[in-house]
């Protein structure tokens, strides 16, 4: 292994702040600067990082799936999401909330929200970061 | 399928069968309904495509009957030949296979009355026949000529489509049996042109005739299917069908006649020409499609009985000649009349069919050949409504044609069978009942037409009709009396005799006569295949640099055309408002493209477009959309990654190729960049429209439930936006993947 001991010794640190930091801009996004795309880069780079310390094999391990199938489970939720609420009737891709634990009295009061929205953006986080992985990784172990 | 074991299988085992049978039962089917289509025409029709008023309409009238009897009857006794000839074929199962599709495609353009049905089906035989003639694919002669055969008639039935969709618009519909008379229409040249296009591509007349000689390189019992009674007779049947709506004109008269007269005498002393009786058969043929192409351009009541009549003589004597052809080949080894001599003895059921269908051709009583050419010397020596001069030449290309036709006949029929025994690669021996079958039928039928001629007239006269568009009364009689017919048929005998004799003297003559059309043919195909070479390595230089160059050479030749066609250019922004910050990023961008463009490692490069794109990044910042700005960063550090990644094998710049080159990027980047800039500071002279994003605005918070309008926007409002650029992205990494993943198992 060639690369540097500081590299990986960053690296082990730098790949969990990374990821963590990568689902917590997923989840913000709705409100603040961040989101599926914004995350699913970030948790690439993490992956594309561990792979330049340890080589690409060890981050297809640490993966554990291809990351061509990431991506297109990742597809298939985003699909998903959308398809719901157009089998209850509404138009494809609505918007459908469920605020868990919200007081009824104060609207201002979202309590816990979850919605069809939320899977939408994970399934873009997944395309995003498995399509980002396939490249990266294959052009890697080409050269 | 092993050859050897499929060779005892009578008929051709299964596939042999079910390909004598289909064709077989159809053929009973339409006998069943001569009588009924004597009284007037049938019809009835599916919807296929409503919507493009596209309808699968059967339209059996006399015409299609007669083809249609042609197609199945002459197809059974060409699959049973086959089964024969090619049964023990590893390949015969494909053959039976391309030949049903022909017949299919064959009848369906027949019988449609739909013109765009018709036309489907056109392209099914053009297809199918491609397929058959290139049937031993293992032979480049085969393949090159399959393909000639596939380019013309394409290329006319490309022509012939352009013409329907006229005809369509002239006469407000694709229904042939509901065509007005279009001759007087304003469209009326260019629907002619190009359906004549179609038509005589189809049917092989001079200067497209070329390839019909050429698919000679068919296995034999295609040869007798496609070139006696079907395909070639597509562009013949096409001009018959049309005759009552485009007919009436005087463009119309002299283009078929001037195109059928020069093909059928052309034809006539090419065939004199051959050695190879399959050769012979093959320019025989494009002769018999010439006179037809002339009889239906006269046009008069009489030419239209003669050409029917002989279409039936036509197809009964040339589908059993070719098969006789197949015969002397599969019994000698040889189709060569210089070494083909005394087969008399060695294959006398051969000689019976070979005898009578060549008497057929040359035209002797009292067979059916005589009567078709007693009927079109009828019409071109009676009609009136030609000139003087029209009727000479009519008569005289009618003449020459018949004339020659006669010693054709002798070179194919007779001269292989008499005199003394040749030696020939295989001891001559009759062929299996399978394959002589098929010729005594149809010399037979030659017999009974010929003596018996009301046989035939139930049929033809429905069909004469139909060409006519108005009733057409046929009676044929063997005996007409001393006719100015049967006088020149007398002349034509005496000629056709005289030039039998003389055929190997004639045909040395002819040594220099050369058909320039096919070398003609190899020049253009080489200059089409020369040029897109030309282009593809023009456009395609395998270069990226190259390949970007280009790109944004369009691009920047795209945006000055544009600019200098709107004229005004904006006029400069006021800097006043540019704070520090704005400046410090703009000497970080500029700085960054500086070093971008005069380093010579291509590492710094990366590098410093990196800065550039981080650049960019802070302007986003400072306009207030942070998640673009995020965005921005994260695909430039990945892109720095990628490319540095891919260029760390990359060998090193030469710096005197760079030096050569760079000068010219320099000015496209910067002319580029100026026009950008250009358009930018246009887009900001218009006055944006803040309706949407008001609305995105005011709703973003209350209804979608979110604060991050450009997320909100992404994951909500335009979902199904991002959902198909997600899907983009996946299908890119994919397709990228397959790219690298393909170079590596290569090497």
């Amino acid at each position: 292994m060639g690369t540097s001991l500081i590299v990986r010794a960053a690296t082990r640190v730098l790949v969990g702040l990374l990821l963590v930091f990568s689902i917590y801009m997923l989840l913000r996004g709705h409100n603040e600067p961040g989101g599926g795309f914004i995350g699913g880069l970030i948790g690439a780079t993490g992956f594309i990082l561990y792979a330049i310390a340890h080589g690409c094999r060890a981050a297809r391990e640490a993966l554990r799936v291809e990351p061509q199938t990431i991506a297109m489970v990742g597809l298939g939720i985003a699909l998903f999401a959308g398809l719901v609420p157009m089998m209850i009737g509404d138009a494809l891709f609505e918007g459908m909330w469920l605020f868990l634990a919200a007081d009824p009295a104060d609207p201002n009061d979202k309590g816990i929200p979850l919605s069809n929205i939320l899977v939408f953006d994970v399934g873009v986080y997944l395309v995003v970061l498995g399509s980002v992985l396939t490249l990266v990784l294959a052009l890697e172990e080409e050269v | 399928m092993a050859a050897g074991s499929a060779k005892r299988r009578p008929l051709g085992g299964t596939p042999g069968i079910v390909s004598i049978a289909l064709p077989a039962a159809a053929f009973a089917w339409f006998c069943l309904l001569i009588p009924q289509v004597a009284n007037g025409p049938l019809f009835w029709s599916v919807e296929w495509v409503p919507s493009l008023g596209v309808e699968i309409g059967l339209w059996i009238d006399g015409l299609s009957l007669l083809f249609a009897l042609l197609i199945t009857g002459i197809g059974t006794l060409v699959a049973l030949y086959s089964s024969a000839y090619l049964g023990g074929d590893d390949h015969y199962t494909r053959f039976v296979c391309y030949l049903l599709a022909f017949m299919v495609g064959m009848l369906g353009l027949v019988l449609s009355d739909n013109l765009l049905a018709l036309f489907v089906f056109w392209e099914v035989t053009t297809i199918s026949s491609y397929l058959l003639i290139g049937y031993k694919a293992d032979d480049p002669a085969s393949r090159r000529n399959a393909l000639q055969a596939l380019v013309v008639t394409g290329t006319g039935g490309l022509a012939f489509l352009a013409g329907i969709v006229l005809i369509g618009a002239a006469g407000g519909g694709f229904q042939i049996s509901q065509l007005p008379d279009l001759s007087e229409h304003v469209l009326y040249p260019a629907i002619l042109v190009l359906v004549l296009a179609g038509a005589f591509t189809k049917s092989a007349q001079v200067p497209f005739h070329f390839w019909l000689p050429n698919a000679m390189a068919a296995p034999t019992p295609v040869s007798a299917y496609l070139h006696s009674a079907t395909m070639v007779k597509g562009g013949v049947y096409l001009m018959a069908r049309l005759n009552p709506s485009l007919g009436n004109s005087e463009a119309w008269t002299i283009a078929l006649c001037a195109f059928g007269g020069v093909t059928a005498v052309f034809a006539s002393i090419m065939a004199l020409k051959q050695t190879d009786i399959k050769q012979v058969l093959a320019w025989t043929t494009l002769m018999a499609l010439g006179t037809l192409t002339l009889f239906i351009g006269a046009g008069t009541e009489a030419a239209i009985k003669g050409m029917v009549v002989f279409l039936l003589v036509h197809a009964l004597y040339k589908a059993a000649l070719f098969m006789v052809a197949g015969l002397i080949d599969h019994g000698t080894g040889t189709r060569d009349a210089n070494v083909l001599s005394g087969l008399m003895k060695a294959m006398p059921i051969t000689f019976i069919a070979a005898i009578v269908a060549g008497a057929s051709m040359a035209g002797l009583p009292p067979l059916f050949g005589f009567l078709g050419k007693e009927y079109l010397y009828d019409a071109a020596l009676e009609q009136d409504v030609l000139s003087r001069g029209g009727v000479l030449w009519v008569a005289g290309c009618a003449f020459a044609a018949s004339a020659l036709m006669v010693a054709a006949a002798g070179i194919v029929a007779w001269r292989p069978f008499v005199g003394p025994k040749a030696e020939t690669p295989v001891k001559p021996h009759e062929g299996p009942w399978g394959m002589w079958i098929g010729p005594l039928i149809l010399a037979a039928l030659g017999v009974a037409f010929g003596v018996i001629p009301s046989l035939s007239t139930i049929v033809l006269e429905p069909a004469a009709t139909a060409v006519m568009g108005a009733p057409v009364p046929v009676e044929l009689k063997l005996w007409a009396g001393v006719t100015p017919a049967l006088i020149l048929s007398l002349i034509t005998f005496a000629t056709g005799f005289l030039l039998y004799w003389k055929h190997r003297a004639i045909r040395r003559g002819l040594g220099r006569l050369r058909d320039r059309a096919d070398p003609a043919w190899d020049g253009i195909m080489d200059g089409v295949a020369g040029g897109s070479k030309w282009l593809a390595k023009t456009v395609q230089a395998g270069s990226l640099r190259t390949y970007i160059f280009i790109t944004f050479l369009t691009l920047a030749a795209v945006l000055l055309t544009t600019i200098w066609r709107t004229g005004a250019l904006p006029s400069a922004p006021p800097l006043d408002d540019l704070r520090l910050k704005h400046w410090s990023i703009l000497i970080f961008i500029t700085a960054g493209a500086a070093v971008a463009a005069v380093t010579n490692s291509r590492m710094t490069a990366i590098a410093a477009l990196g800065t550039v794109g981080v650049g960019v990044a802070l302007v986003f910042i400072i306009f207030g959309a942070p998640d673009v700005a995020i965005t921005q960063l994260l695909i430039e550090v990945l892109q720095v990654v990628l490319v540095a990644v891919a260029m760390l094998k990359l060998p090193h710049m030469k710096p005197d190729v760079v030096s050569r080159i760079r000068g010219w990027d320099l000015i496209l980047a910067l002319s580029i960049g100026a026009m950008t800039t250009v358009v930018m500071l246009m887009v900001m002279t218009t006055p944006l429209d803040l309706r949407i994003t008001q609305f995105f605005e005011a709703t973003s918070a209350p209804i979608a439930h979110g604060r991050n309008i450009v997320n909100v926007i992404l994951v909500d409002f335009r979902a199904l936006d991002t959902f198909g650029e997600i899907a983009v992205v996946a299908i890119a990494a994919l397709g990228a993947y397959a790219l690298l993943r393909g170079t590596r198992r290569n090497t």
